[in-house]
């Protein structure tokens, strides 16, 4: 075992997450949980953001992270707000469901 | 770069979090894990000598965002929404699609991993207090932060219209 963490753990460590959460996004029915996955999926990208920062000793791998948190929050709050009118409607958040555009 | 062993601690904690929220089929449990996946990162960034955006990622992430995930869930009272129940139905095919292209991903950046040549040895740590995030911020990041204003000023006004239209229009 290496003496300190060598950056090919931090990338796979973030493939993982990012695939766990793209497996979300395509599995589960819940638009919630697809939002959660979501989430996840930009976590690890930001992960990766501040593990290349130390590496490189550069600082602007931490300021990228900043505005991938305020795109995050930004979507989660539309899109939380268009969940919950879809809901009033339907009654159900079920993806499956919301088929209105459909021709 | 941090100790190896605390490396492999915290990412077990991190996957298993991520797992648990990816099948637990109570919603409200997906969000609980959410919390303890982004509590995880958030030391590693301590580790990776980022403590501001450490504690940006509490606030931000597990204060608000999570908070807000519960808020809609417990509002919509959509905890038990047939979670994984679609899946035994007729779209099995999606479910083996989605294993493979997940497991396509990871082959292809394992493969690659083993290829490049990154960075490492002793890079020495820099300043990364919340005034040189600062000044690189606003020494080489002005445009796009007032583009990320102008994009919560429109998440903003998108979020009360639409909060708006839905009590006009369909209490009828």
């Amino acid at each position: 075992m290496p003496s300190t963490v060598p950056i090919e753990w931090y990338i796979a460590l973030s493939v993982i997450l990012f695939t766990t959460g793209a497996m979300g996004v395509l599995l589960r029915r819940n638009a919630i949980i697809i939002f959660m996955s979501v989430e996840l999926m930009l976590n690890s990208a930001n992960l990766l953001f501040v593990a290349f920062s130390r590496y490189l000793g550069d600082i602007d791998g931490q300021v990228l992270v900043f505005f991938v948190i305020t795109v995050a929050a930004a979507e989660v709050a539309v899109g939380l707000a268009l969940i919950v009118i879809i809901f009033r409607t339907k009654r159900s958040i079920n993806i499956d469901e919301i088929n209105l555009l459909k021709g | 770069m941090g100790n190896p062993l605390l490396f492999i601690f915290l990412a077990v904690i991190a996957i298993a979090a991520a797992l648990g929220m990816l099948f637990s089929r109570n919603a409200v449990h997906s969000a609980l894990f959410l919390v303890l996946n982004f509590a995880t990162i958030a030391v590693f960034y301590i580790v990776l000598n980022a403590p501001f955006i450490a504690m940006v990622q509490v606030t931000v992430y597990a204060g608000a965002i999570v908070v807000l995930f519960l808020f809609v869930i417990m509002l919509l009272g959509a905890e038990q929404l047939r979670a994984l129940g679609s899946l035994s139905g007729g779209d099995r095919w999606q479910r083996i699609l989605a294993g493979v292209l997940a497991l396509a991903l990871v082959v292809v950046t394992f493969a690659a991993l083993l290829q490049i040549d990154v960075p490492g040895g002793d890079i020495p740590l820099i300043d990364s207090s919340p005034l040189a995030l600062g000044l690189a911020l606003f020494e080489g990041y002005v445009l796009p932060f007032e583009l990320t204003g102008v994009l919560l000023l429109a998440a903003m006004i998108g979020v009360v219209v639409l909060g708006k239209s839905k009590k006009r229009g369909e209490d009828a």
